[in-house]
């Protein structure tokens, strides 16, 4: 997973952000902090951005990885080690 | 202009959907209109097919005024309004503080309503291109002007294009000269079509709104329901494990939620409980005897929507679950449509995600019931004589008095605990 791929992911994973919060600026997300916290998402919303962003990248994510989703940084790094295999 | 809700006086027409000749289906989508409860897309309440429009988009009309004529087919036309049929919309008089300016009149048909306004060249060529509800929004948001955007796919704005061309108008690229070389303001743009920005408010004009409307719908609540609040707590242990099992076997666009379960032993609840489902009106209860359950979603930017889902006692949990998400990125993202704003016969909210763990709610009137949902917490439970660690979720509920008694609201919410003990039958 070169850099570049990763700098793709990210920019698709801010662009469904954006059709869930559209108010967020991408500028000011803390990679590191919580999207609950830190943008206010509830359940529904994060069900929302997982399922968009498994019909974007086609990657799988079992209920149970949902915690390693929760932030910017973390969604990045899940999504890199999980897409292309399928 | 039809009623969405009984603190409503008024509604600002958008724009219209359709023009004069359209063929039109119950359901379908025909004007888009400002409310204090935001935007709203208004519903066609018949088939038929429109005859004239008789509002100018940019017009405030007060509830009841005539908007359009639609005609059957190979009838004569009958003057109405696209209100709907059914639940009665009261239309109780709210004091205000100020008087209401007088009812404007819808201005008369014109004999032909031009729908491309002379001066605006639509990009493409062709009609004036359709823009979607979220596009207008995002446009608003970016200061975009819609006359200076080119229409994608089937001569319909989207969000993309409105973001393409903010990106467009803000971020100058090499490959665009032309664009860099112009001032870094929008365009000059062609005038904008009638109502296209008459009725636009912003972001702060409708948060002020949306919170006028909330107080005026929860001051007459406090004032005229006299309230009896219960309180329960029903054991999700099983559920969850239900939910658990359910969930590995769907993929993740089909999963479900835990409030999902909530919201349909809600439904077949009040299906059962005739005292909880539907409106107080005139001095007397009028139960419902479609459940259309109201889910409270509270927006980011401040202020509140409940917006029906209907028929929830009779929709599969996957079916439900998909309204819920689409229903609550609509509210917080998009526009909601009349009849979700309208209908609702009961209202849930959860206050779970938020960490609090009961509420009680204020009932929206002219409903009669409100069920309220905390966060779930693990606590010492004791059953069949053992003590156990179980997930546990309080479950309250606001009642009307004047439609019920606590005896029954006492078995509504014993019956929704009953329903989340079998998971696998909602």
């Amino acid at each position: 997973m070169s850099t570049a791929d990763q700098q793709a992911i990210r920019e698709t994973v801010l662009r469904v952000l954006r059709t869930i919060a559209p108010e967020v600026d991408p500028a000011s997300i803390d990679p590191k902090v919580d999207w609950r916290d830190q943008l206010d998402l509830d359940s529904v919303d994060l069900l929302n951005f997982l399922v968009r962003v498994h019909e974007a990248l086609g990657v799988d994510i079992p209920e149970e990885d949902y915690p390693k989703l929760s932030s910017l940084e973390r969604c990045v790094a899940y999504l890199a080690a999980r897409a292309g295999k399928g | 202009m039809p009623s969405l809700g009984a603190d409503m006086d008024y509604g600002t027409l958008v724009e219209w959907m359709v023009k004069p000749g359209d063929r039109v289906r119950r359901g379908d989508i025909i004007a888009l209109v400002e409310t204090d409860k935001g935007l709203i897309e208004i519903e066609v309440f018949d088939d038929g097919v429109i005859e004239s429009l008789l509002a100018e988009p940019g017009t405030e009309l007060a509830v009841g005024a005539v908007m359009a004529t639609i005609g059957q087919e190979g009838q004569a036309a009958a003057a109405e309004t696209p209100a709907k049929a059914e639940p009665p919309a009261p239309r109780e008089p709210i004091p205000r503080e100020k008087a209401p300016p007088p009812p404007s009149p819808p201005p008369p048909a014109p004999a032909r309503a031009p729908r491309i306004p002379p001066g605006v060249a639509p990009p493409g060529g062709g009609a004036r291109p359709r823009v979607s509800p979220l596009a207008r929004r995002r446009a608003a948001e970016l200061n975009v002007d819609l006359a200076t955007v080119i229409a994608g796919e089937g001569n319909v704005i989207r969000v993309a294009d409105v973001e393409n061309t903010a990106a467009a108008r803000g971020v100058p690229k090499p490959a665009a000269a032309r664009e860099a070389a112009l001032p870094a303001v929008p365009p000059p743009a062609a005038p904008p079509a009638p109502g296209e920005r008459a009725a636009q408010k912003t972001v702060e004009e409708r948060t002020a709104a949306m919170r006028r409307a909330i107080a005026t719908a929860m001051t007459r609540a406090k004032r005229e329901i006299p309230h009896y609040y219960l309180e329960t707590h029903i054991d999700l242990g099983g559920a969850l494990a239900w939910l658990a099992e359910e969930n590995r076997k769907r993929p993740v666009t089909e999963r479900l939620l835990h409030s999902v379960l909530l919201v349909k032993a809600v439904a077949l609840a009040a299906r059962a409980a005739p005292e909880m489902n539907g409106f107080w009106i005139d001095g007397e209860f009028r139960p419902s005897e479609h459940v259309h359950v109201g889910m409270a979603i509270s927006l980011r930017k401040g202020g509140l929507v409940a917006p029906a889902l209907h028929d929830a006692d009779r929709k599969p949990l996957g079916e439900l679950m998909k309204e819920i998400l689409d229903v609550t990125n609509r509210a917080r993202t998009g526009v909601l449509r009349s009849s979700e704003i309208a209908d609702a016969t009961i209202t849930v909210t959860n206050l779970g995600d938020q960490g609090v763990e009961s509420v009680f709610g204020v009932i929206h009137p002219p409903q009669v019931a409100l069920v309220g949902f905390g966060k779930m917490v693990e606590r010492p439970w004791a059953s069949g004589g053992m003590l156990g660690v179980r997930p546990v979720i309080s479950a309250t509920l606001s009642a009307d008095h004047r439609a019920s008694d606590g005896h029954c609201g006492g078995r509504f919410l014993a019956a929704i605990d009953g329903l989340l003990q079998e998971p696998e039958k909602l």
